[in-house]
C-alpha cells in the first residue's frame, strides 16, 4: 500500500473569487482513514483554511455529507482505501448552493421540514392517561423511517431536487411518513396539504437514487411510492364518497 | 435562501444531467420505455384496424410488418417493453406494504414467521407474484391468438 | 412553496400505474407473435377468420380497450415528466402536459373507433 495520496478538495472562497477552484493534498493512505480523517489532516498540518463540516465522526449526526469522486457520501464513513491508489475528488454536496470550500446552505431542507409537521400530532390528549403506549409491532411501521440523520444525501442524489428546488424531497416526505405510520400520531390529515401538492409526492418519478445514496438504510423511494398510494386512494375515496370525514 | 448569503455559488445542474451516471442514464431509458408501450399500442391498433377492414388489409398489414425497418423497430421495442416489464415488477412491491395480521402470525409455523422482515409479507413475494401472472397472461393471449379457431 | 394543490394529480398516477401495470403485462406478448415472430417467417399468423373471431368478441374488445386506453395514459404521465425533468423544461408543464394527455385521449378515440370497426 502507498504510503500517501492526493485529495482534490474543491475551495472556495466567495470574498475573493468569483467561481470554485480545486486544490490538490497529498495525505497519509492509513488503512484506517476516512475521507474526514484526510481533510482533518489537511486542516491542522497543511492548510488551516479549509472549511467543512463535521461533529460525531461516527455516522450519525450527518454532518458531513460530501461528493466523493461523484457519489454523495458521509466523509466519516468513507475510507480512503477505497480509492487507493487514488486521487480523490471531494467535492461539496451537490444541489446545494456553496457558501464555501465544502460547506453548503442547508436553508431550503430546514425550512421544508416544518411543512411537514415531523413531530406526533394529537388532536386529543389523555395527559391523565399516562404515556401512549406502542407495540413492538406498532413501532416496526414506522422504525425504518425514524432512523434518518438529516444528512441531506438523499437531496444531493435526487435529480428531480436539482432540477426543481421547490421539490419537497426525499427525506422531508420520508420524515412526514415516519410520523403518519405512528400509531400515536393523530396528523396524518395535517400534513395532506404539503404531500399533495405538485412539488410534493406528485413530483417525485421514482428514480430510486434517494435510496441508494442513504447512509442509514431509510429507503426514503419506498416511503414516497407508499405515500402515493395512500394519497390517491384518499383522494378516490373522497369522489367516491364526498360525505366521509377525511 | 441566498438573501442571508448573496455570495452562495449555485452548483449549475448540466442540461443533460441524465448521461452523467449510468444509474440516471438507465433511469431515463426506463422512463422512455412509454415511448415503446405507445408504439405498441399504435401497432397493435394498426392491426385490428386491418383486421376490420377485411382480409386484404390483414394480408397487407402483415407484409408490412414483415419489412425489414418495422422487423427492427418492433425487436428495440420489445426489448424496451421487457425493460419496462421487469423494471416495474421489481419495484412494485415497494409501494404496498402489506402487514400480516397478528393472528395469522400466531398459527403460521415459526420456520416462516422467522423469515418475514417485521411481519410483512417479503418483497420477493411480491415481485414473485408479478411475474408468475406476467407468464400466465402471456401464455393464455399467446393460446388465444395461435390456436383459436383453429 | 406555491401552496394551490391540482385535485387531478392523483388520479393521472392511478392511470399511470394501472396502465403500466397492463402494459407490462399484455404488450410484450403481442408485439412478440405480431412484431416479430410472425412477421420473420418461423410460425404463421393466424388466419383472418379466426383472428378476427377473437378480436371481434365482447370481452376481448373491452380487454383490449382497457389495455389500449391505460398503455396511453401511462406514456403520457411518463412522457410528460421525463420531458420537464430530462430537457428541464419545468416551466412549460401546461403545454407539455396538454400534449401529452390529450394525445392520449385522441389515441383512446382512435382505439374505440377501430374497436368498434371489427
Amino acid at each position: 500500500m502507498a504510503e500517501t495520496i492526493t485529495l482534490l478538495v474543491t475551495r472556495y472562497r466567495p470574498d475573493t473569487e468569483a467561481e470554485p477552484t480545486i486544490a490538490e493534498y497529498e495525505v497519509p493512505l492509513r488503512k484506517d482513514w476516512a475521507v474526514l480523517d484526510g481533510l482533518n489532516h489537511v486542516k491542522d498540518q497543511l492548510d488551516g483554511t479549509l472549511s467543512y463540516r463535521w461533529s460525531c465522526r461516527m455516522g450519525i449526526c450527518g454532518s458531513c455529507g460530501m461528493t466523493v469522486n461523484g457519489e454523495p457520501r458521509l466523509s466519516c464513513a468513507t475510507f480512503l482505501t477505497e480509492f487507493a491508489p487514488g486521487p480523490v475528488r471531494v467535492e461539496p454536496l451537490a444541489n446545494f448552493p456553496i457558501v464555501r470550500d465544502l460547506v453548503v446552505d442547508i436553508d431550503d431542507f430546514l425550512r421544508k421540514l416544518p411543512t411537514v409537521k415531523p413531530w406526533i400530532v394529537r388532536h386529543v390528549d389523555w395527559v391523565e392517561d399516562g404515556e401512549y403506549l406502542q407495540t413492538p409491532d406498532e413501532q416496526s411501521a414506522y422504525k425504518q423511517y425514524s432512523m434518518c440523520i438529516n444528512c441531506m444525501l438523499c437531496y444531493s442524489a435526487c435529480p428531480v431536487y436539482g432540477v426543481d428546488p421547490d421539490f419537497l424531497g426525499p427525506a422531508a416526505i420520508a420524515l412526514a411518513q415516519r410520523y403518519n405510520l405512528d400509531s400515536r400520531d393523530q396528523g396524518a390529515a395535517d400534513r395532506l396539504d404539503v404531500l399533495i401538492h405538485p412539488e410534493g409526492v406528485w413530483g417525485c418519478t421514482f428514480v430510486g437514487e434517494c435510496t441508494r445514496a442513504c447512509p442509514k438504510g431509510v429507503d426514503p423511494a419506498g416511503a414516497i411510492q407508499r405515500y402515493k398510494l395512500t394519497a390517491a386512494m384518499q383522494s378516490v375515496r373522497a369522489l367516491v364518497l364526498p360525505w366521509s370525514a377525511r | 435562501m441566498t438573501a442571508t448569503r448573496p455570495r452562495a455559488y449555485r452548483q449549475a445542474v448540466p442540461r443533460l444531467w441524465w448521461l452523467r451516471r449510468r444509474s440516471y442514464l438507465l433511469f431515463m431509458l426506463r422512463e422512455l420505455s412509454c415511448v415503446f408501450v405507445a408504439w405498441a399500442v399504435l401497432f397493435l391498433l394498426l392491426l385490428l384496424k386491418a383486421v376490420g377492414n377485411g382480409h386484404v388489409d390483414y394480408q397487407r398489414f402483415l407484409e408490412w410488418a414483415a419489412k425489414p425497418w418495422v422487423i427492427a423497430v418492433n425487436v428495440v421495442a420489445l426489448a424496451f417493453l421487457v425493460f419496462h416489464a421487469v423494471t416495474w415488477f421489481n419495484l412494485a412491491p415497494k409501494a404496498m406494504v402489506i402487514r400480516v395480521p397478528k393472528q395469522m402470525l400466531a398459527v403460521a409455523p415459526k420456520a416462516i414467521v422467522r423469515r418475514l422482515p417485521e411481519g410483512r409479507v417479503p418483497g420477493w413475494l411480491i415481485v414473485a407474484q408479478n411475474y408468475i401472472a406476467w407468464v400466465c397472461v402471456s401464455a393464455i393471449v399467446a393460446g388465444l391468438v395461435m390456436w383459436s379457431g383453429s | 412553496m406555491r401552496r394551490r394543490t391540482r385535485p387531478i394529480e392523483p388520479f393521472l398516477w392511478l392511470l399511470f400505474s394501472a396502465g403500466g401495470v397492463l402494459a407490462a403485462l399484455f404488450l410484450p406478448v403481442v408485439l412478440l407473435l405480431f412484431g416479430v415472430a410472425y412477421p420473420l417467417g418461423g410460425i404463421g399468423p393466424p388466419t383472418y377468420q379466426s383472428l378476427h373471431a377473437l378480436a371481434a368478441h365482447a370481452l376481448t374488445r373491452v380487454v383490449i380497450f382497457s389495455v389500449c386506453v391505460l398503455s396511453l395514459f401511462h406514456w403520457a404521465h411518463r412522457f410528460r415528466f421525463t420531458l420537464l425533468h430530462g430537457l428541464q423544461i419545468g416551466r412549460l408543464d401546461r403545454v407539455v402536459s396538454m400534449f401529452c394527455y390529450d394525445g392520449a385521449l385522441v389515441g383512446s378515440l382512435a382505439a374505440l373507433v377501430v374497436l368498434m370497426r371489427l
